[in-house]
């Protein structure tokens, strides 16, 4: 069964690639990512991002979050640190996200990285969200 | 136009004070500022005063006396104390009023700050997959400004061991033992490459301030550092900023370059006229950073200058004097007008045990969410 994503609107396959869905604001045209919802979200379109893009910077996340508002299933003792970071969509926008891999030592700033859609385990159960990986 | 002096000053020490709650510290302080100039809480025109998680500020009337006079509750995030300073030079600066008290409180839980994504206008699902943590983006900042100019992890260590070194010889600060570079550098990692000692603590304290024009100083056979400068600025497209799902692609200057630029243009003074400065250091790198963003070095030359030991007292510019946030944590109301009251105590020579001698222009930032930053001007 298809897992129900993270939220509605945050990302689409299109020809079996994944793409987050930024906004272009309709005044200046400056782009942002996600694209806004509700009262404001008549000030922006849609934009299908780019799917690959360059590491712009990264950290490791060491310790597991508070929550709320942290929602992982995880507990102080199964927490695995995650690496995350900005990735820089070329012309584009410079999105937040996940960075999916073990190897953090490896991570270097400019290094391409490319979307990929994946479980992310809640409390109540797994739903789908995204992350960049390097590219191999 | 007047002038505007702080003609006086006074602090209660930042940490924990389980028996005292943050409004206890605001009015021990603003005693404390009136205790220094030997004045009476019925002479202040006007107050203004800020407290992020301990309260409303003008709580403190009822203890100092209803005097009937004009007091404003200044909430404006991580700048709050820079804020209520400035509100306070504007009131004198004016014309509207000759003398005035800011002062500035906090008590905030122990850990790390817990915020909601609702508050900030983000989605739920930034918290749900753990993006919502202030200590994400200072890594993230740092590992970008180490990659650019090529500063180490060392550097970020030695800030921390000065903010300790300082915290030992400051009656007001929280941490008064020094830790060495080695046990900064292998205490636990936080968000890398920041570990636990080199980041600053939520705490609690109180600070306040006392302003007048320059007639009603002299009228009163006051003395006081003269205020030269001061400006907070706000965030601007390509900025880079605490919870930000994206960035702009052209990148733009921080807040406080801006607030920086103005100040000094205000002063008519430049950053190589400085003799002592507090610059906000939530974590060793943001102290770095800041050296550059208020124009004191270029872009990577702080590798050098904290090998060479020129923040540290006796160098060439003593920054962080009181141990800053590190060693003093971060009460948010009363933060910035910590780093001002450090100045008053260096101008007028009182800062015995960490003087920096002769100093005559004293420099403070203070910097924060949702991406703000304060910077004050002082001459002797």
């Amino acid at each position: 069964m298809a897992l129900m994503p993270i939220a509605d609107g945050l990302f689409e396959v299109a020809d079996g690639v994944a793409h987050l869905i930024g906004g272009r604001r309709k005044s200046d045209g400056r782009m942002v990512f996600p694209l806004p919802t509700g009262s404001e979200g008549g000030h922006y379109e849609a934009v299908r991002l780019s799917s690959e893009g360059r590491l712009w910077s990264f950290t490791i996340q060491r310790f597991r979050p508070k929550s709320p508002p942290y929602a992982g299933a995880d507990d102080d003792s199964s927490f695995r640190p995650y690496a995350l970071g900005y990735v820089e969509l070329p012309g584009e926008v410079i999105v937040e996200s996940r960075i999916e891999t073990d190897d953090f030592a490896a991570l270097k700033i400019g290094a391409p990285m490319r979307l990929k859609l994946l479980p992310f385990r809640k409390a109540e159960g797994d739903v789908l969200a995204y992350a960049f990986e390097p590219v191999k | 136009m007047t002038n505007v002096h702080i003609v006086g000053a006074g602090i209660h020490a930042f940490g924990r004070h389980d028996d005292k709650s943050g409004l206890d510290q605001g009015v021990f302080a603003a005693r404390a500022a009136l205790a220094d100039v030997g004045l009476k809480w019925g002479d202040m025109q006007f107050g203004f005063g800020g407290s992020s998680a301990a309260g409303n500020a003008d709580a403190v009337l009822p203890r100092l006396g209803l005097t009937g006079i004009q007091f404003v509750n200044v909430a404006n995030g991580c700048a709050t104390g820079g804020s209520a300073l400035l509100a306070g030079y504007w009131a004198i600066k004016s014309g509207e009023f000759d003398m005035g008290m800011v002062v500035g409180f906090d008590k905030h839980p122990r850990g790390a700050f817990n915020p909601e994504p609702a508050d900030w206008g983000l989605p739920s699902w930034y918290g749900d997959i753990g993006l919502m943590l202030t200590t994400q983006f200072f890594g993230n900042k740092i590992n970008r400004y180490m990659g650019l100019h090529g500063i180490s992890a060392t550097t970020f260590g030695r800030v921390a061991e000065k903010a300790f070194e300082n915290g030992v010889r400051t009656p007001h600060a929280w941490r008064r033992e020094a830790i060495g570079l080695n046990a900064i550098m292998n205490s636990r990692m936080i968000s890398d490459p920041l570990t636990q000692y080199m980041f600053c603590s939520p705490a609690e304290g109180g600070a306040a301030l006392i302003l007048a024009s320059d007639r009603k100083m002299r009228e009163l056979g006051l003395t006081g550092p003269k205020v030269r400068g001061a400006a907070v600025r706000t965030r601007v497209n390509g900025s880079f900023e605490v919870f930000s799902p994206s960035l702009d692609v052209e990148r733009g200057p921080s807040p406080t370059q801006l607030a920086s630029k103005a100040a000094y243009d205000m002063a008519g003074v430049g950053p190589s006229d400085i003799d002592v400065a507090q610059l906000q250091d939530t974590e060793s790198g943001a102290e770095i950073m800041h050296m550059a963003e208020n124009g004191f070095c270029a872009d990577g030359e702080q590798e050098q200058l904290l090998e060479a030991g020129a923040t540290r007292l006796g160098g060439k510019l003593p920054v962080n004097t009181d141990g800053g946030c590190l060693a003093c944590g971060e009460p948010i109301g009363a933060s910035g007008l910590r780093q001002v009251y450090e100045n008053v105590q260096q101008l007028r020579g009182r800062a015995e045990g960490r003087q920096v001698e002769g100093a005559r222009l004293g420099y403070s930032q203070v910097y924060g969410a949702p991406g703000l930053s304060g910077v004050v001007i002082l001459e002797s």
